[in-house]
Formats: structure tokens, sequence, C-alpha cells
């Protein structure tokens, strides 16, 4: 029994190596181009699993778009032609970074607009708040009193 | 008195919004091949590699392209869907068997059965990249001038078939035969 565990043990130490090697096998070629595709794949989406970019995922689909990537760089390609050819498939939704178009105008915008939205109600609310309280002057007695606490507050400064 | 309602009113909009983004399926992604011409390619076809099958051999037909593999599992739950809708004749079904062994997929076909009249291998899934397929099974409804009418991601249903794909098939043929 525990000879038989042993040898498992040994034979997965034997096996990981290899793991590790495929896993790190597509990089290497030739280092720019690797770079760039990084970089790209940085700012697109896997559209296998969503909240993941197409750099770090591991679905199969994401290999591929990877390999397609990279010998549409080796092709000389530029990264906008490349960026065209995704969308062309795949739709706007593979970018991280929407184009700018009227169907993301919302998108981009609407922050702002919100924010902006909500400057202009408080602003409307402090002004109204400010005209709703009645300016009126003070008092010969209440005017006598702020003096005196002044007096008194300033004396104890001093001291 | 309205004034405190307005919180109220904002939070049942709120609501509104949440309950149609949680009834949607953030998996189907508007595909922008709709209404376009559909990729053309030639691959060698999976019963018998020395033949091949182009998209061009279907102008001037509608068609159905069904994007299946032997290790998708929604596939095998849209199978018997597929064969049922096969044996009607209303709409030839082919078959772009994605990312899949010759020999698992044809051991698939037999046991399951064979809804396509021809399956094509995309063996390392150049041409379904074209098309723009993230997960199977997809399916294309294809018209006489090869461009993509409709896409259903995910299975099929009964439903999507009867009130959107025959509807269209019957319009498309209409439309063919009376040019």
């Amino acid at each position: 029994m525990i000879r038989s565990l042993f040898i498992s043990v040994l034979l997965l130490c034997a096996v990981t190596p290899f793991a590790f090697a495929k896993e790190a096998q597509p990089t290497g070629d030739d280092p720019a181009v690797e770079q760039r595709l990084h970089k790209l794949s940085q700012e697109l989406r896997c559209l296998v699993c969503q909240n993941e970019t197409l750099a770090d995922s591991r679905a199969d689909l994401a290999e591929d778009l990877r390999r397609e990537i990279r010998e549409q760089i080796k092709a000389g390609k530029s990264d906008k032609e490349i960026i065209e050819f995704l969308t062309a498939r795949y739709g706007q939704f593979i970018l991280y970074r929407p184009q700018v178009t009227p169907t993301t105008y919302l998108l981009w915008f609407g922050p702002f607009v919100l924010l902006l939205a909500g400057l202009f109600l408080l602003f409307n609310y402090i002004k109204q708040r400010r005209d709703s309280l009645p300016e009126k002057p003070l008092s010969a007695d209440e005017h006598r009193r702020a003096e005196e606490l002044l007096a008194s507050a300033s004396g104890k400064e001093t001291t | 008195m309205v004034k405190y309602l307005i919180p109220l009113a904002l939070f049942l909009v709120l609501v509104v919004f949440l309950a149609i983004g949680l009834g949607r399926d953030p998996h189907e992604v508007p595909s922008p091949l709709i209404n376009k011409a559909a990729p053309t390619f030639r691959l060698q076809q999976l019963k018998d590699p020395s033949k091949t099958f182009s998209s061009e051999d279907m102008r001037g037909k509608v068609w159905i392209l069904n994007v299946w593999a032997s290790w998708c599992v929604s596939c095998r739950d849209e199978h018997p869907l597929l064969i049922e809708y096969a044996k009607t004749g209303v709409v030839p079904i082919y078959g772009l068997n994605w990312k899949d062994k010759p020999e698992d997929a044809l051991g698939w076909l037999a046991d399951l059965g064979d809804p396509y009249v021809l399956s094509a291998t995309d063996f390392d899934g150049r041409i379904a990249i074209d098309y723009g397929v993230y997960g199977a099974p997809e399916t294309y409804l294809i018209d006489q001038s090869g461009t993509i009418r409709f896409k259903q991601i995910g299975a099929l249903t009964p439903d999507v078939w009867s009130n959107k794909i025959l509807p269209m098939v019957q319009e498309l043929n209409r439309r063919g035969t009376s040019r």
C-alpha cells in the first residue's frame, strides 16, 4: 500500500514538469512578437470566460485567438488591423475599451452626465436652503451677548 | 408627500433594470455578422476526408450551418432536436465539426445518429474564428446569396426553431423562387 503510494507520488513528480513545460511552450518564439501579443491580448476579452483577458485565459478559444493574433503580427499587420479583424467577428464586446460610437455614448458619457446632474441638484439644494433661511438682524440684546462671548473667548486665548 | 415618493420611484426603476439584467444571458453576445456575407471556406468532409465541402457549394440555397463537437455537452442536448428537424427536410443542415478529433466525432455520430447532410472538419478552429464562434453549439441560417440571416448561440430550442428559423426559411424560399 505504502509502496504503491510512494510510486504514484514519484510518478506525479515525474509528470508535473511536463505539465509546466506545456504551459510555457507558446512563448519564446520571437520576444518582440510575444510582447506585442501580450499587450494586445490584455486589451481583449476572452469570450468564454468573460471576465478574463485573452492574455490570461486558458480556454481553448483564447489559445486559438492568440495563435491568430500571433500569425497576424508576424504577417506585419498593425494593431488597429488586428482589432478590426476581431471586432468584425466578435463585435465590440471583445474590447475591454469599446470604441466611442453612438451605441457606446451612454457607456462612455453616462457617468459624467450623472455626475453633472448630481452637482446640479446639490447646488440647487444649497441655494434653496440658503434662500429659505430668513436673514434677520440681531436684536440689541443678542448683539451685546455676542460681544460678551467674543470678548471672553479672546480673553481666554491671551491668558 | 410627493417628495417622499421620489426615492421610492427611483428605487423601483432600479429594480426594473436589475430584473431585466438578471433575465438576460451574459453569454449571448450579439453577432456583428448578421446580414453580412457568411465567411467562405473549403474544408475536408468528416466522413470522407478525400472530399471537400465549400460554403460556395451552397450558393442559391437556404441552409443551416451547425457548429458542433463531440466534447460539447450542450450539443448532446441539442442533438435529438437536430435529428428530428433534419427528418422534416425543410432546410438542409450542415455540420461544422469544431476542434474535434475525427475519430471522436465519427463515434459520436455513430452513437447518436447523424442529422447532417455532411459535416466539415474545422480541426484547428480557424473557420470558427471567421464565423465568430465562441461556444458550441452555434447555428447559422444562411440564405441563397450567402448572407447570414440568423444566429443561435447555444442549443436550439423548439421555440427558436418554429418561431424564428422556420418562418425565416419560408420567407427566404419564397423570395428566392419569385426572383
